[in-house]
């Protein structure tokens, strides 16, 4: 694996939690390279520190301790304001709740990533409407999140991930709502993305699921367990 | 986020909130529209003070020399009031040697004044005003003559009954005939119309049409004045220069036909419309000094609603703003999308009022004497300062907004 091809590299990555009477380590000392167009599950037990890592990774989070590169540029010590603009560069993120904008249609929350990027508004829509046809929401580009089924919202917010051309696609349990055919379509979308030169790290509890990544990362108590390349690779 | 995008999603967020906004900006539209519509009308008072009252009434470039002012711009207590009835009344030889003392370019004319009752074949007219008066009366009262014609020189000196009235007395007393010619009896007397003045409208709610002038020595002299006797001498000058040099020769030959010592007051007034506007000067000061304060009571109150309905949209949205932020809004994004909210409910509001008052000035305006007459930089400052309320109190409701945790945040139940 070429140093040019790694696009995370994390490094004793720790993250705290300081509660009244004790300090809960939820990730304990990380240490993990993800290179391009890979297609990494992260497995473990509820409360292994996956969900805690995803958001430092996302750049949600700062770490406690440790380091964390990302395209070679350190961001474990960025700014809030400089944080915002990588996620909004950088990174896509796709959650177990969706977290739409309920008021607004599914056009205008895939432009949201665009909006504070700057783009113009022709140039917004154009590549908002692409985004939305690459998920298979061509038709439904002006309904409203509970206009659409569960599946359809997390398309929208598959769609919005992607619209800025992240170097990552960060999903944290994105079938973890939905029935088992809806979730096989949602799996079958991130393939997809994957095929087409996506780098996708994606949170799971179910091995099916896990079946379609080329690596797995299982996590417990907020350190690697295991690290294997699946069937799949 | 750029500045156009934000104000669109805020109209959006007040369109769905359409309830909420209105309760908001109830503080910043009561204050806007107090603005509106007092400035409105304090400045109609002001037109109508410098134009039509100091201007008609007492004229420009103008003095009256009376026995005392005919208006009253302070207290008048009753020694005062004791002292001018006791004073000697303006006599035709003091007018004449006031005249001859005046070097400066001028006109003058005569006045005696009284109310009186005017019949035409047993219609009555009451309470009309009566003015006996020299030609050039006309000249100095802007009095144009709209039909027929003023009287003349020869006439006043042979005191020739003969009437020049006012539009609205010609209306009541001939029903829409022609008044030119016809006879009007004032005390049994009888008069010729010769001429009808232009219309001259109202002021405060009285009509300025409803007069009747005859000339200085007519029969209808006698029941205003004893003989030999004006209330008042009229000197008009081309400059307020050469008026203030008129004043001052009238004042020395007053005092000289009257004995006065140095140390004693003038025994006579000299009355100008500069008294008049002094005085309204003062009130509009006060209600000037006022207004300030009333609307800003109103606009920190209409603050304090608008910062708490922002607090209140923030927690509600926090959801929102998490998602936001995990999208790569900034801080200052957050905080300009919150600021340019409030503003924009605010301006809103402010706009709402600058309606409502402009709406107040004209209803004030058709259904009372009070004149109003908007001032275009009242509703400049009102949206002005409806926007910058809005700014104010979106500051602490925003930045609590623009520092939230987009985790915490996102985790939010709504
Ligand atoms: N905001 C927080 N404050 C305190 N402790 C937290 C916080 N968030 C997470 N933790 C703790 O950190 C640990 C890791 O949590 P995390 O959410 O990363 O687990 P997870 O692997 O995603 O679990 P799940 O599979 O249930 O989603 C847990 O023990 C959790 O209680
Ligand atoms: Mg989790």
């Amino acid at each position: 694996m070429s140093p040019t091809d790694t696009i995370i590299r994390v490094r004793g990555l720790t993250r705290e939690y300081r509660m009244a009477s004790e300090t809960i380590q939820a990730l304990a000392g990380v240490d993990l390279e993800i290179a391009k167009n890979e297609y990494v599950a992260i497995m473990g037990p509820s409360g292994s520190g996956k969900s805690t890592m995803m958001n430092v990774i996302g750049c949600l989070d700062t770490p406690t301790a440790g380091e964390y590169w990302l395209n070679g540029v350190e961001v474990s010590r960025m700014t809030d304001d400089e944080l915002a603009q990588v996620r909004n560069r950088e990174i896509g993120f796709v959650f177990q709740t969706f977290n739409l904008l309920p008021r607004a249609s599914a056009m205008h929350n895939v432009e949201l990533p665009l909006i504070y990027a700057g783009t113009r508004a022709a140039d917004r829509r154009e590549r908002a409407g692409r985004a939305l046809e690459r998920v298979g929401l061509g038709d439904r580009m002006h309904h409203k999140p509970n206009e659409l089924s569960g599946g359809q919202r997390q398309r929208v917010a598959i769609a919005r991930a992607l619209v800025n051309d992240p170097s990552i696609l960060l999903a944290d349990e994105p079938t973890g709502n939905l029935d088992s055919t809806t979730s096989e379509e949602i799996m079958a979308v991130f393939a997809d993305l994957h095929r087409q030169g996506q780098t996708v790290i994606m949170v799971t509890h179910e091995a099916d699921i896990a079946a379609h990544a080329h690596r797995v990362v299982t996590l417990r108590d907020g350190c690697v367990f295991s690290d294997m390349l699946g069937q799949a690779a | 986020m750029p500045l156009f995008e934000a104000v669109r999603l805020a109209l959006q967020t007040i369109w769905t909130n359409k309830m909420k906004t209105a309760f908001s900006v109830i503080g910043v539209f009561i204050g806007v529209t107090f603005l509106i519509a007092v400035v409105s009308i304090v400045e109609g008072m002001n037109n109508y003070m410098v134009d039509r009252f100091a201007g008609t009434l007492l004229g420009i470039n103008t003095f009256h020399l009376r026995r005392f002012p005919n208006f009253q711009t302070g207290e008048v207590t009753p020694e005062m009031w004791r002292s001018w009835v006791r004073r000697p009344r303006i006599r035709y030889e003091d007018a004449d040697a006031v005249e001859a003392a005046i070097t400066v370019p001028h006109i003058a004319a005569w006045e005696s004044t009284a109310r009186a009752e005017l019949e035409y074949r047993g219609r009555i007219a009451r309470d009309i005003e009566v003015t006996a008066a020299t030609e050039r009366y006309f000249e100095i009262k802007d009095l144009p003559i709209e039909a027929g014609r003023p009287f003349s020189a020869q006439e006043v000196k042979a005191g020739a009954p003969v009437l020049v009235i006012g539009w609205e007395l010609g209306e009541r007393l001939f029903e829409g005939r022609d008044p030119l010619g016809r006879e009007v009896k004032i005390r049994g007397i009888p008069y010729r119309v010769i001429g009808v003045v232009e219309k001259q409208g109202n002021l405060f709610g009285i009509s300025l049409d409803k007069f009747a002038i005859t000339t200085a020595h007519a029969p209808a002299k006698r029941f205003v004045n004893p003989p030999g006797v004006v209330d008042a001498l009229i000197v008009k000058t081309g400059s307020q220069e050469e008026l203030d040099v008129a004043i001052t020769q009238a004042e020395a030959a007053m005092r000289t036909r009257r004995q006065l010592r140095p140390a004693e007051e003038n025994s006579f007034a000299i009355e100008t419309a500069d008294a008049v506007l002094d005085f309204w000067a003062k009130i509009n000061r006060v209600l000037m000094m006022a207004l300030p304060g009333l609307v800003s009571i109103s606009l920190v109150v209409g603050g304090i609603v608008i910062m708490n309905i922002m607090l209140m949209a923030v927690s509600e949205r926090t959801r929102e703003i998490g998602i936001r932020k995990s999208l790569g809004a900034r801080r200052r994004d957050i905080l300009s999308q919150f600021l340019v909210e409030s503003s924009t409910i605010s301006a809103v509001g402010a706009s709402i009022g600058v309606g409502v008052g402009l709406a107040a000035a004209a209803i004030v305006n058709a259904t009372t004497p009070l004149p109003a007459a908007v001032a275009p930089w009242s509703i400049a400052v009102g949206v002005g300062l409806g926007a910058g309320v809005g700014i104010i109190a979106g500051i602490y409701p925003a930045s609590r907004a623009a520092r939230l945790d987009p985790i915490a945040s996102m985790r939010q139940e709504t």
